[in-house]
């Protein structure tokens, strides 16, 4: 690729990994919430597309703009409105809907902007949270973060089935979807049923307006 | 019509003579102004740094502040310390000489080789004084682009600057987009707020009431508004700084003595500080250039000539932004590098935006603030590498 290969990798999170292989070659692409921009990265130097990322966290903006990425510190709930419609081809919300203060209006934002959203978000349905809750009686700690219920940003966890009925309630189109179980396995949400909401841990939609 | 040559030093010190590039519009080709004036003769004194790459891509053009001039990376002819940005340019630093060539020129209106109030009218053969037209920074701006149009420079790489040089580097953007790849407005905004002005305007008040002014003709008097020149660049100097460095710096330490001393001497560190930043300010600095300049950032807002709507000067726009803003600036606060985030946003430019954490104020575009350079080095290698400048 370029002299900075030994900072950039062609693995990513496999989570992230499904976001972007929904994502068309050379298209225009924002991420919202992009975090330290690993997925950016990727897509910029993988998929060639146009990418730009909002971060909510100035040490996550300042470190992509670092490596290169073009990034703005920016809030979800608040700054997608500045964004003309149809601006980018695909609009990303990868594990960052739970964060926002109204899912609703984000989503809408999301479809507003890009012809295309993908949204990807932890499956509150599947089983080992349900199990967490029902027989230890506490709330299901994130694995990844080790972040207890008093401090993880994500004060709107949903399950598959919640996030299929605020689609259809909000008249928003779901594309394709796809869950993530534990082994890394993915199954086809063509009909997101109770199976998909029970042994999919991650969660990938790709949305449109109808 | 474009010639180089010598020429005396607007300042009028005997024995000095400004090193660096000339270049000379000649009667043929005036500048217009946004006043409705044009200047039938215009030298612009420019200093560049590295060296033009054959396809001519690596070309960054640095808009200095106030009361910066062209001297970016080198000993300063008049005052002897050392350039105003020689922690950001040079080999090896944030804008790599090496790898870059880099373009500084003084802006129209200043006084350190481009024509300003303090040069001769051709009209008159004594200096302009306040016949000098009044000057925008869209102005300077067009000015800069004859010079990089008489550079053989198509595309500028990077159009860069702090305060006054950020307000350019937006300008070059908006009047100029197909000429610049990249535009880096740090510690600026799109416009200047109702308090900039303000403060501007104590300065220059107190450069008109120093009775060595003489309605701005001083120079045919064989005087110079040195007190209120001082006084102007104290007050100013103020709002560069951020109460947590005065404090750290000075605290209400005493100067040379135990005790204060009941009378207005400087009994404070504080003051003889900002006396020193005074004196020696007007042993560099015209007071009539200080009162056209301050001007020009006065009128400066890009919204307004497009309908009031920023966003509108950025349509279209293929431009790449990098806006950086510093958290203890308040005179350039962060809240005004947004709006023209938003702009940029409300057009789906591209464009970075970080505001660097440090209590250096305004100033910090100027002092050495690791997390700044390391951002603004890796935007620009990102930019590089889309441009394909090694």
């Amino acid at each position: 690729m370029d002299g900075d290969t030994a900072a950039r990798t062609n693995v990513i999170r496999v989570d992230l990994q499904l976001v972007a292989d929904m994502v068309a070659a050379r298209s225009r692409v924002l991420d919202v919430g992009c975090g330290d921009g690993a997925l950016l990265d990727y897509l910029i130097h993988f998929k060639q597309v146009d990418g730009r990322g909002v971060e909510l966290s100035q040490a996550g903006v300042n470190a992509c703009v670092r490596h290169g990425l073009s990034v703005i510190q920016g809030d979800a709930d608040t700054d997608l409105k500045d964004y003309p419609s149809d601006a980018f081809d695909y609009v990303i919300l990868s594990q960052t809907l739970q964060a926002t203060r109204d899912p609703r209006i984000v989503l809408r934002q999301l479809v507003r902007i890009g012809h295309r959203a993908i949204v990807s978000f932890s499956n509150f349905g599947f089983w080992r949270v349900r199990w967490h809750l029902a027989w230890h009686g506490r709330m299901p700690v994130a694995e990844a973060r080790g972040l207890y219920w008093y401090d993880t940003p994500n004060i709107h966890p949903c399950t598959i089935t919640d996030f299929v009925d605020l689609c259809r309630e909000l008249d928003i189109a779901i594309e394709s979807g796809l869950a993530l179980d534990r082994r890394g396995r993915t199954r086809r949400l063509n009909s997101p049923g109770f199976f998909a909401n029970l042994f999919g841990e991650q969660a990938v939609f790709l949305l449109r307006r109808p | 019509m474009a010639q180089l040559q010598p020429r005396h030093h607007n300042l009028h010190l005997p024995g000095v003579t400004l090193p660096g590039h000339r270049f000379a519009i000649g009667a043929e080709t005036p500048l217009r102004l946004d006043c409705g004036a044009s200047l039938s003769r215009l030298d612009i004194a420019y200093q560049t740094y590295g060296q033009l790459n054959a396809d001519r891509s690596n070309a960054i053009l640095v808009c200095h502040a106030l009361s910066g001039d062209q001297f970016v990376m080198e000993r300063h002819p008049v005052t002897g310390r050392e350039g105003w940005w020689e922690n950001m340019v040079g080999p090896g630093l944030t804008l790599d000489t090496d790898r870059y060539f880099v373009i500084c020129a003084n802006v129209v209106g200043g006084c350190m080789g481009t024509t300003g109030p303090s040069d001769i009218d051709p009209a008159t053969g004594k200096p302009y004084g306040l016949a000098f037209p009044l000057i925008t920074i869209a102005d300077m701006v067009r000015a800069q682009k004859l010079l990089i149009d008489h550079l053989g420079i198509e595309s500028l790489f990077c159009v860069t600057g702090g305060s006054m040089g950020g307000m350019q580097a937006l300008q070059w953007a908006v009047s100029y987009p197909e000429r610049v790849f990249t535009c880096v407005p740090i510690a600026a905004a799109a416009r200047h707020s109702a308090q900039n002005i303000a403060f501007h305007e104590v300065g220059r008040q107190a450069i008109m009431a120093d009775p060595d002014w003489c309605g701005g003709d001083y120079l045919a008097h064989d005087k110079r508004p040195r007190r209120g020149l001082a006084v102007a660049r104290m007050a100013a100097h103020i709002t560069y700084l951020s109460e947590a460095t005065l404090h750290r710096k000075f605290g209400r330490n005493l100067q040379d003595r135990r005790e204060v001393a009941y009378g207005f001497d400087a009994d404070f560190q504080v003051e003889s500080y900002l006396r020193h930043q005074g004196s020696a300010f007007v042993e560099r600095f015209d007071a009539n250039s200080y009162l056209y300049i301050t001007r020009a950032m006065d009128y400066f807002d890009l919204a307004s000539e497009h309908g009031g709507l920023l966003a509108n000067a950025f349509r279209g726009t293929k431009s790449r932004f990098c806006v950086i803003s510093f958290t203890s600036d308040w005179l350039f606060p962060t809240t005004q590098s947004r709006e023209v985030v938003h702009a940029l946003n409300a057009v789906a430019a591209n464009v970075s935006f970080v505001e660097i954490a440090t209590d250096k104020g305004h100033d910090a575009f100027l002092l050495d603030v690791p997390e700044f350079f390391a951002t603004f080095s890796g935007f620009l290698n990102g930019a590089a590498e889309h441009r394909g400048v090694k």
